[in-house]
């Protein structure tokens, strides 16, 4: 069975390979190594600062990398990005659906840039307003919509596509318990439907620990632990939490680095999205 | 798919969708009437009073009606692009970005519905013309030219606008910048004074600004009697190939705003 299930993980769909990147004399990023398998649910855990959003923009071709390389879906970040971003879906942490645009308008955009068939597109939309629960809203204008509701547009935009990789950036920052689990009950449901690797950074301890198959924990740009939670908790010995884990590897649990204006960008989209 | 098909096909998605956010957007579009009425009703006026202004063979209203339409088009496209500064500080502009979409279909998606928006001005300018009893041409080729030379004119300074937040970023910034090219794209233009008025260097100067092109084109085509300076085809010539140029720009900018 555990060799069964190695079988159809070992599909590598993610391959990092010394990523740097720097801004001047500041490593944002160094010389990052890691693969994620197909269908794997992945989480980015670190401080502010510690470099997880800059590899996710190089991952998304948003940023050149200084040097090294990752393919994501067999297509390479520095000289195939127009495949790259065929193959991927991303949910920027920041507010990204339009507010003067309906629902359904922010889907139909999508479908059209993505050359969904023309026949396949109403369909799609409807199934993805479907399972992300937003039917009875898709006529309003995106202005109006809850926090937790504007996470599942996002989702459901970014994966209409049906993308292999699925790219979060602190999917669930600024929403309450009961939205945050929403987000995730769909996610989750995604992987499962679809086969969806899920990508994410995020600060939730107990968000990474209840859904991601494994985690890395970045610290200063630098890799310093990759495995499953459990791998972890018992890598520091017995009776160890994720919480020791996290500052064990990333020094403290405090937020530090950052600037000012990451700072009210994401207060901004708390305040949005809450 | 074709590259060319799928550039052309994206650039009208994204103008659709740029145009569909205006629904709920009429008080800009009284707001923004307000601008050439003044500049018609009171610049205008008194200048053709005193006889300031020697505009040849056409009456002052005559000469600066079609220069107003300009300058309405560019006062309202030189801010465009505050609103792809916006949409970066949200999370629209990288989202967008990490899709297979051609850049240079996003930056002038967002030109052409710019200058779809901007008809209304010509509606307007057109509509106090025929208050002031300016002698228009109302034959069905000159006013698709108008049309079309507007849609043209507000795509040029709308990409150019969005040249500029590729390269500023920040809101403060951009209108620091709109500020100080407005006034100067206008003054050094033939759009309230022929630029056989200006001084020598200014003439020179004038001629380098796309402005005085389109103004050109516009008094060519909405005045009943009036002679092109430069040539109606020179003027295209000089609007499309600036435009194109800076769609180009822009395109290799634009992801700037991801970073």
């Amino acid at each position: 069975m555990i060799h069964f299930l190695e079988c159809i993980m070992s599909d590598v769909v993610l391959e990092i390979k010394d990523l740097t990147r720097r801004f001047g004399s500041f490593t944002a990023v160094d010389a990052l190594t890691l693969s994620v398998n197909a269908g794997e649910v992945f989480g980015l855990l670190g401080s502010n600062g510690a470099g997880k959003t800059t590899t996710i923009k190089m991952l998304t071709t948003l940023l050149p990398p200084t040097s090294g390389e990752a393919r994501v879906a067999g297509f390479s970040i520095t000289t195939q990005a127009v495949g790259v971003r065929r193959a991927i879906g991303y949910v920027p942490q920041a507010v990204s659906v339009d507010g003067s645009l309906t629902g359904y308008e922010n889907l139909l955009i999508f479908a059209k840039l993505y050359d969904l068939p023309h026949r396949d597109q109403q369909a799609r939309i409807a199934e993805a307003l479907e399972f992300m629960n937003l039917t009875a809203d898709a006529k309003r204008l995106v202005g109006e919509y809850s926090g937790g509701m504007v996470r599942r547009l996002e989702i459901a935009q970014s994966t209409l596509h049906r993308p292999k990789v699925l790219f979060l950036d602190e999917p669930t920052v600024g929403l309450d318990p009961i939205a945050r689990d929403a987000v995730w009950k769909h996610l989750v449901d995604m992987r499962a439907n679809y086969g969806t690797t899920l990508f994410f950074t995020t600060h939730y301890l107990e968000e990474a620990e209840s859904h991601c198959d494994r985690i890395a924990i970045m610290h200063q740009g630098k890799l310093d632990a990759l495995g499953s939670c459990k791998e972890l908790e018992a890598s520091l010995g017995p009776g160890h939490t994720l919480n020791d884990v996290f500052i064990h590897y990333a020094g403290s649990a405090l937020d530090t680095g950052n600037n000012f204006r990451a700072v009210s960008a994401e207060r901004a989209t708390a305040e949005r999205l809450g | 798919m074709h590259p060319l098909t799928g550039f052309i096909e994206k650039t009208f998605v994204i103008t659709e969708f740029e145009l569909r956010k205006l629904r709920h957007d009429f008080t800009e579009l009284v707001t923004r009437a307000l601008q050439p009425a003044l500049w018609l009703l009171i610049f205008g006026q008194v200048f053709a009073r005193n006889g300031a202004m020697h505009t040849g063979n056409i009456p002052y209203l005559d000469f600066i009606a079609p220069g107003i339409l300009a300058q309405s088009v560019l006062f309202v496209a030189i801010f465009y692009g505050i609103n792809v500064i916006w949409e970066r500080d949200l999370g629209i502009v990288q989202k967008f970005l990490a899709s297979p979409t051609p850049r240079a279909a996003l930056v002038l998606g967002k030109g052409f519905s710019a200058g779809i928006r901007t008809l209304s001005q010509g509606v307007i300018v057109y509509g106090l013309s025929l208050l002031l009893g300016v002698k228009l041409n109302w034959s069905p080729l000159a006013l698709l030219n108008v049309l079309v030379i507007i849609i043209l004119a507000a795509t040029l300074f709308s990409t150019f606008s969005l040249v500029i937040a590729c390269i500023v970023k920040t809101r403060e910034r951009f209108m620091g910048v709109g500020q100080v090219l407005t006034m100067p794209l206008f003054f050094a233009s033939n759009a309230i004074y022929p630029t056989d008025m200006m001084p020598g260097w200014l003439k020179m100067v004038s001629h380098l600004n796309p402005l005085t092109y389109v103004v050109d084109a516009l008094r060519t085509c909405m005045l009943a009697d009036s002679t092109s300076t430069f040539g109606l085809s020179f003027d295209y010539l000089v609007i499309l190939v600036t435009t194109t140029v800076l769609v180009l720009v822009g395109a290799r900018l634009y992801p700037r705003l991801a970073t």
